[in-house]
């Protein structure tokens, strides 16, 4: 199990929670998970989102593994200049 | 993971400062940019521009201009392909107004002719019927109800009902119970800040060339950060397969996030594939101003509370950003980067975006966090003004460091913030006295940085020397920086290796040239594809030897044997490998692609010192000392070219830069007379100290650096300007008429 931290706004899309467990191995297990437990949250999953896994930030990255101990903080897409 | 395998003391090439590969060609006039490329047939492009800040577009009669002699194709929106993803219908759009214009300048039909005089002729006989609409540009206006509207239907799931239309997102970050912290200060300051919207200012006018066959296949010729995003926009757009569309960056003359998207290029395939001739498109400034992205422009509050011996208790701020006519996440970067310096018990970070009828904005370094980390260090400021207690020492007390838990969201891992505001604290510029009517000022500055997709080719050539083949265009100095990372994983000289920027026909996709990833990325891909031609290599000599593989190591340029029990063999050049490689087993090569991860953040540092002209208002920067973590500086005079680079923008910012909208909507400025950007005659020497906290998510340590260093100086400006003027604004642009205002109100 992994425990994922969403950024506040995500709170109502996932019944009022902003850390919430689910069964994952890596990123696109994290978000096909995520997206089937709370459907709330597939518009801003669907419009991109960005990982932060133990601090680095990973863009699209499916296959990241994601360990159980692992601090695991969902972002928006992130973009530069 | 830490992924170091080269330190300190082990660097040959990396760290040294050699000649930059570009330089004659750009000082002789011999570099290619957008508008240099000439071919046989060309036709010129001009673009028909709204002359309304909104309007519908109720019909475009094009027939008295495709009629002008001359004249050999005109196109509107209903030439781009059908989409169905709103972003794309978004870049569409800004390329060619749809049902309606959305700002003054937006493009609205291309015309293609034998020369630049025909095309200007034949715009203006494209008859357009709009009905004007009531327009907004201002955020505040924009989000509230009753707002004009700008577009309907675009607003994400979570955003508050009691706003506008025009509000298309919302975000919030943080942690802690707020309102505990805030009872636990001694002091609590709030203040409501506005920032303009200021251009990447960049100096080569956005131009391409392109040319498509009866047959489909397409050439593409641009000044863009990201010739693959090129390929891909373009031919969704145009609906053409990606693999008919070469695409070729240009030489580029500054994009700085502004060359990260399409405006006219999508134009310009579209006029040649309807004449059936090449066609070159270049902007002017005004179109320039008008048309492409600026940043975006924000109106924020901040809410600190500090305790009397300068500790941060709780944090809350307000980001409503505007990016144009077109939703974007810009807001949400700021929110994020806000209070990513402070390790704080209680924050709370919310942003907005809302529509204006204003361009599309475009990224500009470090996109949304200027804005915001501005509003927070100026209140940060404030506090330690109201206690009487040093900024540094305050910003220390309270600063991110290994293991915060980062406002955003993650837990920092090895960051170099304490680090730069202990070498700030340490510079004898942090204790040069200060004479009348001048202050100093500090601040922070953070960019997350990033990597992504990456592909990289190394071959080795008969004599022994190296190509490189990537795929970012060189805004920064890459080609120089990874040349030096090949040399030095090979063990080549420097010399020994030319890196080029291939088209996109000619090596796998790469990511746009932004979230000063490319150093950082590039290199990783690079040091990976010398080490697969490095097994190659030690593979060949192993059998040239008769032993094992694994009993071949890589030297100092040459394969040798791993020890005494390998076998004694004298040791082979890279050169003695690449003139034998035909009778060893063919070309040798490395490759390497890569998704990459572990880009380290980002902190930066700046002290400012102005003299304020208590009679005019003018500020003048007397002297300015920039403080960043590179991890490892791979050439140090791009990164202090960097620092540099981004102190200046940032200047311009903060002191002169803005657009200005009149009543009637339309931009007022648009050129560099009246958009006054910073010359070397307004600057004093611009110093930096590179600190190096290597980034273990890098072979050698390396960070992104080319974003970070326009952070901080909006607030180290202003923080400056309060303490030389004795009053404190809370608006940027501080141009002369602003401060002169304030002054005189204190009386």
């Amino acid at each position: 199990m992994v425990t994922v931290t969403l950024w506040g706004s995500l709170r109502d899309a996932a019944e009022g929670e902003t850390e919430v467990t689910v069964e994952a191995r890596n990123f696109k297990e994290l978000l096909d998970a995520l997206s089937a437990r709370y459907p709330g949250l597939t518009p801003q999953i669907e419009r991109g989102v960005s990982l932060a896994l133990d601090g680095r930030i990973y863009r699209e990255a499916w296959f990241t593994e994601i360990g159980p101990e692992s601090e695991v903080v969902l972002m928006p897409y992130m973009k530069g200049g | 993971m830490n992924k170091i395998t080269r330190e300190k003391g082990q660097f040959k090439v990396v760290g040294t400062r050699v000649k930059r590969p570009d330089g004659i060609d750009k000082v002789t006039g011999r570099a290619q940019y957008g508008a240099d490329l000439v071919v046989p047939g060309m036709l010129t492009g001009a673009i028909l521009r709204s002359p309304h800040a909104h309007a519908t577009i109720n019909s475009i009669d094009t027939s008295e201009a495709l009629a002008l002699p001359g004249v050999k194709a005109v196109v509107t929106r209903a030439d781009f392909a059908a989409l169905d993803d709103d972003e794309m219908i978004d870049i569409a759009d800004n390329c060619l107004a749809r049902d309606k214009v959305l700002y003054h300048g937006h493009a609205v039909a291309g015309v293609a002719a034998k020369d630049a005089q025909t095309a200007r002729k034949a715009l203006k006989l494209i008859k357009v019927d709009y009905t004007p609409l009531p327009h907004v540009t201002d955020v505040d206006a924009a989000m509230k109800p009753g707002a004009p509207v700008v577009q309907s239907g675009r607003q994400e799931e979570n955003v508050q009902p009691e706003h506008s239309e025009n509000v298309t997102g919302y975000c919030e970050f943080g942690h802690g119970d707020v309102e505990a912290g805030f009872a636990k200060a001694d002091h609590i300051i709030e203040r409501d800040f506005k920032t303009a919207a200021a251009h990447q200012g960049y100096i080569e006018p956005h131009a391409c060339l392109a040319s498509m066959t009866n047959d489909g296949k397409a050439d593409l010729w641009c000044c863009t950060q990201g010739q693959f995003n090129v390929r891909s926009l373009c031919s969704a757009i145009l609906d053409m397969e990606a693999s008919q569309l070469r695409v070729t960056a240009s030489e580029i003359g500054g994009g700085f996030g502004g060359k990260t998207t399409v405006f006219i290029e999508p134009v310009a395939l579209a006029l040649s594939r309807k004449s059936g001739r090449p066609v070159k498109i270049v902007m002017t400034r005004d179109e320039v101003f008008r048309a492409t992205g600026p940043t975006v422009s924000s109106s924020s509050t901040v809410k600190i509370g500090m305790t009397k011996d300068g500790r941060i208790t709780a944090a809350h701020a307000k980001f409503r950003y505007q990016g144009g006519a077109f939703p974007c996440a810009t807001y949400s970067f700021g929110a994020q980067a806000a209070f990513a310096a402070y390790d704080l018990e209680a924050v709370k970070s919310e942003g907005w975006n809302a529509l204006t009828n204003r361009p599309k904005e475009a990224a500009y370094r470090a996109p949304g966090a200027p804005m915001a980390i501005y509003a927070v260090e100026s209140v940060v400021d404030e506090l330690t003004q109201h206690f009487g207690l040093d900024p540094l020492e305050v910003r220390l007390k309270n600063a991110a460091r290994e293991n915060t838990k980062a406002a955003y969201g993650p837990t920092f891992d090895q960051i170099g913030l304490v680090a730069t505001l202990e070498a700030a604290q340490k510079h004898p510029h942090y204790s040069a006295p200060l004479g009348e009517n001048q202050g100093r000022g500090v601040s922070c500055g953070f960019w997350f940085n990033f990597g992504g997709n990456t592909c990289v080719t190394m071959n080795l050539n008969d004599d022994g020397t190296v190509g490189i083949t990537e795929g970012n265009p060189d805004i920064g100095g890459s080609r120089a920086s990874i040349s030096m990372m090949a040399a030095e994983e090979l063990g080549i000289p420097y010399s020994d290796v030319r890196t080029i920027i291939a088209d996109t026909s000619s090596l796998g996709h790469n990511d746009v040239t932004d979230g000063s990833r490319v150093t950082f990325a590039v290199g990783l891909a690079t040091i990976e594809a010398a080490r697969d031609a490095i097994r190659k290599m030690c593979g060949r000599v192993a059998k040239i030897w008769g032993i094992d593989e694994d009993a071949v190591i890589w030297e100092d340029g040459y394969a040798k044997p791993s020890g005494p029990n390998a076998g004694d063999f004298e040791p082979m050049s890279i050169k003695e490998i690449a003139a034998i490689s035909s009778n060893t087993g063919g070309p040798i090569a490395g490759h390497y692609e890569v998704n990459a991860d572990g880009a380290g953040v980002s902190f930066g540092v700046h002290l400012a010192d102005v003299e304020v002209d208590p009679e005019t208002g003018y500020t003048q920067v007397i002297r300015y000392t920039v403080f960043q973590d590179a991890g490892k500086a791979v050439h140090p005079d791009y990164v202090e070219g960097q620092m540099q680079g981004g102190a200046v923008q940032g200047i311009g910012w903060a002191l002169n830069e803005e657009y200005i909208y009149g009543e009637d909507g339309v931009l007022q400025n648009a050129g560099f007379l009246d958009y006054r950007v910073p010359v070397a005659s307004d600057l004093p020497e611009i110093d930096t100290v590179i600190l190096e906290i290597p980034n273990p998510g890098h072979p050698y340590g390396v960070r992104g650096v080319g974003e970070t260093s326009i952070v901080p100086p909006l607030a180290a400006l202003s923080n400056a300007v309060s303490r030389a003027a004795g009053v404190r604004l809370h608006e940027l642009p501080m141009s002369p008429p602003k401060i002169l205002k304030a002054i005189t109100d204190r009386g």
